[in-house]
């Protein structure tokens, strides 16, 4: 889909029809998107935030890593790629193919 | 808060009002007027309680709901509350800078059905001049950077046109295209033997439908609703009967289902005398067919019991005259033959269907 803007961006960006929303009944993030819905669990959530084109994968993954020391830096690594796979799977990122 | 009964989606019923009239539309034709509809404090009410609730989508529908001259003070509520909205429409009447409007004050996505990939067709259903319209409206949403659902219901007589409705939505450059094959229930109920497709006609419609989605992955979703007559299990109600969603509709009625004050002696309230979470929590439709103490035999001991809860409630009703029977969908009801005898007339010769012109049609 063509769909806006298209700056240089180095990494994954979310699309422009999903918000980001905090939900005070159980205190996480919503990913919404049309008729659909996430539930995002912490650092689901701090990926989708750095989700902004502005972040390769590797710098995300890093970022992560910095606050997850008690996870290996590998595990981290796939993490990232899998939930970003499952987000482009959904037609929520652009920047990610 | 125990969030097993979270309504995350509010499908506001603005008015029954609607310029086409679609033969399978399940609003009720001599409630057309707007005497009776909520006006815009009633809802804006709603929607600040339900957002209370936990609710965080919008469905704005109708009827029409672009007959609502106050539609833009609903979505300027709705945004402030953060409510993920979408507009279900006909696309008809509309202008660009309306549309323009309502996006700034927060709609997020918009819907548009069409009735058939073929202009003269889908006019000829929507009983009025309107498809070329309709493709502006989409081209409107995608100009707006919004993301465009394209929605058609599938009947016998437009199911072999899927491969072009999928071009189409492509050229349109649709975020989802949904195929949803008509629920038989009401109007399409009694016209059942003309609209069912036959079983090789799913089929095709299906693989198609399947391929398109498994190439367009990650661009456009497709999505194609099997009738349940095809289906090997009933769908589930609604994510379960006052579970997920909360419908309420233009005179105020909250339902768990559009239909389900169609269902006899069940209670409905009305949110002009009841706040919502009391409604939602504590009333007699809405715990009607919660949980699993109501469920009949066989569903009672079934493994799929919490996936499809029984199946459709009205279904049951209409088929058995029992809301609370297993949906005859399931193979394990004793009614199933009534969908067997309905498959079997599907594979005869088509008939075709009639106009809903006025009053003179019959609704359950
Ligand atoms: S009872 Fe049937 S018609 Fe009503 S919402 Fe459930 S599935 Fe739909
Ligand atoms: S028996 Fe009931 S719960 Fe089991 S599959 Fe059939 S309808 Fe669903």
């Amino acid at each position: 889909m063509s769909n806006g803007t298209t700056g240089v961006t180095a990494g994954p960006r979310l699309r422009s029809k999903v918000r980001l929303r905090f939900d005070r009944r159980t205190g996480r993030t919503l990913l919404l998107y049309p008729e659909r819905g996430l539930e995002l669990n912490d650092s689901a959530a701090e990926i989708a935030r750095l989700c902004t084109g502005e972040w390769t994968i590797d710098d995300i993954a890093r970022q992560l890593a910095r606050t997850h020391a008690e996870v290996s830096p590998v595990e981290i690594d796939r993490a990232v790629r899998e939930f970003l796979r499952s987000l482009a799977d959904r037609g929520l990122l652009e920047g990610h193919r | 808060m125990n969030d097993e009964c979270r309504p995350y989606t509010l499908i506001a019923e603005l008015t029954y009002r609607c310029p086409l009239r679609c033969p399978y539309c399940s609003n009720p034709l001599d409630h057309a007027r707007h005497e009776n509809e909520l006006d815009s404090g009633a809802w804006c009410r709603v929607f600040r309680e339900a957002e209370a609730l936990g609710v965080v989508q919008l469905n704005l529908t109708g009827g029409e709901p672009l007959l609502r001259d106050d539609l833009e003070v609903l979505i300027e509520q709705a945004g402030r509350l953060e409510l993920y909205m979408n507009l279900i429409t006909g696309g008809i009447p509309l202008t660009f800078e309306r549309l323009a409007r309502c996006k700034a004050l927060g709609l997020r996505s918009v819907q548009v059905s069409i009735q058939s990939a073929r202009p003269a067709e889908s006019d000829r259903i929507a009983g009025a001049p309107s498809f070329h319209r309709k493709l502006e409206v989409m081209q409107w949403v995608t100009a707006l950077g919004l993301p465009l659902t394209l929605n058609v219901v599938l009947h016998r007589d437009n199911i072999e046109e899927v491969p072009d409705l999928i071009a189409l939505a492509e050229r349109v450059s649709a975020d989802r295209l949904e195929l949803a094959n008509t629920q038989y229930l009401g109007w399409a109920l009694k016209n059942r033997a003309a609209l069912l497709p036959a079983r090789e006609q799913i089929e095709r419609a299906r693989t198609v439908a399947a391929d398109a989605k498994a190439r367009l992955r990650g661009t456009m979703d497709v999505l194609f609703v099997t009738p349940d007559y095809y289906s090997p299990y009933p769908k589930s109600c609604m994510d379960g009967w006052g579970r997920r969603f909360l419908v309420v509709n233009p005179e105020g009625l909250a339902l768990p289902c559009h239909l389900a004050h169609g269902l006899p002696g069940l209670r409905f309230d009305n949110v002009a005398r009841r706040s919502l979470a009391d409604i939602w929590h504590h009333s007699d439709g809405f715990n009607r067919f919660r949980g699993e103490e109501w469920l009949p035999d066989p569903c009672r001991t079934c493994d799929r019991r919490r996936a499809d809860f029984g199946g459709c409630r009205c279904q049951a009703f209409h088929l058995t005259g029992d809301a609370g029977a297993t949906d005859p969908v399931c193979p394990l009801s004793s009614d199933h033959g009534l969908i067997e005898a309905a498959r079997v007339q599907a594979a005869e010769r088509p008939v075709s269907f009639e106009y809903r012109t006025g009053r003179s049609v019959v609704q359950s």
